[in-house]
């Protein structure tokens, strides 16, 4: 038997690793992808404290290479069922593994607008990250959905490059940094499009155009774009959990900062809980506060 | 296997005019889920037995050959066979998903 299981490779879990193998723990991670999670995407990061600036690629490699130096053991297999009990039980991969607890670092993946087509044409002109795919529409229209820091970011970015960038939003205002949105009032490519919604992709194998509707006139037009890139947050993924630990209406596991869940020996750790800030050093922080616990919960089992 | 580094000079010959299917990854150093799936694309080569073959374009260096193929998001991977794209898949997978893009052509 493991003495700890965690579930999920970002951040968070290799963080919560480090500090449960530094405790004398025996841990098995479990991923279904690949190690890192979100931070991979990101081309620099300038925000960790210490480290002036390194790209996510490079962090979530020393984070990987850190944690399975002190021997954590990484499987790669998707998580299907955790059971509680004295033991718990975690099935993945079609297998039963046992453990004395259990750390859920499942993170978050982009949100998706919801629209028929969206996902089979994701690389087709369907983007969710402008800093990765922003280049290969040079001189084309694009358009960015969503009204946060990051499609402010994305649109200011995309700027650069494209011809023209529609800013789609919801709402009259945006939710992100009003020194963004100046920003992008000056540029002369960008166009906001506010209070509509992106109601159809258009094209058949690429994405040749987007229909928005406006919420007020109810109104629709066309806007030929050969990129849509979607901001608009990010959505947990705990379903498999539901049944031995407390989701709110987002999904997100309920947990505070202690990493509790209600569920002793089940803890939850990084952006797949509830908290109010989702960034590199809080999922690094919870993967201690996780792991400390789970040490102690250990001893007393 | 080698895994072959393709350009707009040998892709006709590597990839189009290939007895065997290719499996060209796409990829630029700037891109970390690029980093993350090459190695896996590796060890997909490495343990071949035959029957295909590896190609990787780097888009910055090539980009002719990403244009070509409208490589829009990268990782992204395409299988050749014939001179045609018959398998494709955009984005970090994991491996047993890159072997089942050159499994059974």
């Amino acid at each position: 038997m493991t003495d700890i299981i965690i579930v999920g490779a970002g951040t968070a879990g290799l963080s919560a690793a480090i500090y449960a193998l530094r405790a004398g723990k025996s841990v098995v991670v479990f991923e279904q992808l690949t190690y890192g999670g979100q931070i991979i995407n990101t081309p620099e990061v300038e925000n960790y404290p210490g480290i002036k600036s390194i790209s996510g690629f490079d962090f979530a490699t020393g984070l990987y290479e850190q944690a399975t130096a002190l021997g954590a053991v990484i499987e790669s297999a998707q998580v299907e069922a955790v059971e509680d009990g004295a033991v718990k039980k975690v099935t993945a991969g079609g297998k039963v593994y046992e453990a004395k607890a259990v750390i859920l670092a499942t993170g978050a993946k982009n949100r998706p607008l919801g629209l028929e087509r969206e996902e089979e044409l994701t690389g087709s002109g369907v983007s969710y990250c402008a800093t990765c795919d922003g280049a290969f529409y040079k001189n084309r229209a694009v358009a960015v959905s969503g009204g946060g820091n990051t499609a402010l970011e994305d649109a200011l970015f995309l700027s650069n490059y494209c011809s023209k960038v529609y800013l789609v939003h919801r709402r009259d205002a945006f939710r992100g940094e009003a020194k963004l949105a100046d920003r992008l009032k000056e540029k002369e490519n960008v166009e906001f499009v506010l209070n509509a919604n992106i109601v159809k992709i258009l094209g058949e194998d690429e994405v040749k155009g987007v229909v928005v509707k406006d919420k007020i006139s109810g109104e629709e037009k066309e806007l030929a774009v050969e990129g849509l890139f979607i901001a608009i947050g990010q959505m947990p993924d705990n379903q498999a959990f539901s049944s031995i630990v407390k989701l709110d209406d987002k999904g997100y596991i309920m947990a505070g900062e202690d990493c509790e869940t209600g569920t002793a020996g089940i803890y939850a750790a990084g952006d797949c809980r509830t908290k109010a800030v989702r960034q590199l050093t809080t999922a690094a922080a919870d993967g201690a506060v996780a792991a400390l616990a789970a040490c102690a919960y250990c001893e007393l089992a | 296997m080698e895994v072959v580094t393709l350009t707009g000079a040998n892709f006709e010959q590597e990839v189009l005019k290939s007895d065997v299917p290719v499996l060209v990854d796409f990829w630029a150093s700037w891109c970390g889920p690029c980093k993350m799936l090459s190695p896996l694309v590796d060890q997909v080569a490495a343990e071949a037995e035959g029957g295909f073959k590896v190609g990787k374009v780097n888009v910055d260096d090539e980009e002719m050959l990403a244009e070509r193929y409208n490589i829009m998001s990268i990782p992204a991977l395409k299988v050749f066979k014939g001179g045609e794209v018959v398998r494709e898949s955009v984005g970090m997978i994991p491996k047993d998903r890159v072997k089942a893009l050159v499994e059974g052509l």
